[in-house]
């Protein structure tokens, strides 16, 4: 009798600890999903070259990589975390930048806009209700990332419009099973820091973000 | 794109390919085997994604 109430503590006790994540994370999200748009309108306003984009995300990869996961069980984290989706967000603005001069650029900018928010609520949604425990996708969605990495930096070099449009459609299938993976871990309590899990899920954002920005703009253009 | 950025740009990702593949190398070996139904259940919410895009496509042509 006691060992089943100690079990039925301690699986509550792990389901409000799993809902705190939960919350917290997207409490988190929320926040550093709209710092990202402010910097992204400042840096529009401040017409920055495209190279920023570069930069910013180098930085932002440096700091995610050595800075983050060293200060992620502290306060310091919201910190850090604000920095890399503000540097993220101004980056992104040098890109839309160059979309709003091209005819149609807004309308391709909402449309990725409103394509991403669907896709994450839609596969966030389905994840929470689900409960499914998705991560035997991780050696699937890790495996694809090195492929359509490698076949990224062959991009830079050989300009292929088809490639492009090869690599950005696998980044959105790879973001939305990475979104999928991560929503489902933290529902299940397996995931335990709200900041590393708050980064995770940005950065589905933001690749799904640029990729469907770079397929609409290739699609709607006339060449 | 500069020969300096573009050269800089595949540094960048290919320190990002070494990153990752300790994590890659992690889930390869520790990723739970997939039980009935999971794939399905995966490949759904994905399935729609794909529809959405090619919705969202239709919509900018």
């Amino acid at each position: 009798m006691s060992t089943d109430s100690f079990l039925l503590k301690s699986a509550e006790s792990r389901a409000m600890s799993a809902n705190k994540v939960l919350k917290n994370t997207y409490l988190l999200l929320s926040a550093t999903l709209g710092f990202s748009a402010f910097t992204a309108l400042l840096s529009v306003a401040l017409a920055m070259p495209s190279w920023t984009y570069l930069a910013a995300v180098i930085i932002s990869m440096i700091l995610g990589v050595f800075v983050l996961p060293k200060t992620a069980n502290s306060a310091a984290g919201v910190g850090v975390i604000f920095v890399i989706t503000g540097l993220l967000g101004f980056g992104l603005g040098a890109i839309l930048t160059q979309y709003l001069a091209l005819p149609n650029g807004g309308e391709t900018i909402g449309l990725a806009f409103g394509g991403t928010a669907a896709i994450f609520l839609g596969l966030s949604g389905y994840a929470l209700t689900s409960k499914r425990d998705f991560s035997f996708m991780g050696g699937f969605l890790f495996a694809g990332m090195m492929v359509v990495m490698i076949a990224a930096i062959a991009n830079i070099f050989l300009h292929l419009p088809l490639l492009s449009l090869v690599i950005s459609s696998a980044i959105i299938l790879l973001m939305s099973g990475f979104i999928l993976m991560d929503t489902g871990r933290i529902a299940r309590g397996e995931e335990t820091n709200y900041i590393m899990a708050t980064y995770g899920i940005y950065l589905s954002i933001f690749n799904i973000f640029i990729s469907l920005l770079q397929i609409l703009g290739i699609m709607g253009s006339d060449d | 794109m500069d020969l300096f950025l573009q050269i800089t740009a595949a540094i960048a990702m290919g320190l990002m390919l070494i990153y990752l593949w300790p994590a890659y190398k992690h889930w390869q070996h520790n990723s739970p085997k997939a039980q009935q139904g999971d794939w399905m259940a995966a490949l759904l919410p994905l399935g729609a994604v794909v529809l959405l895009v090619i919705f969202l496509i239709m919509a900018v042509r």
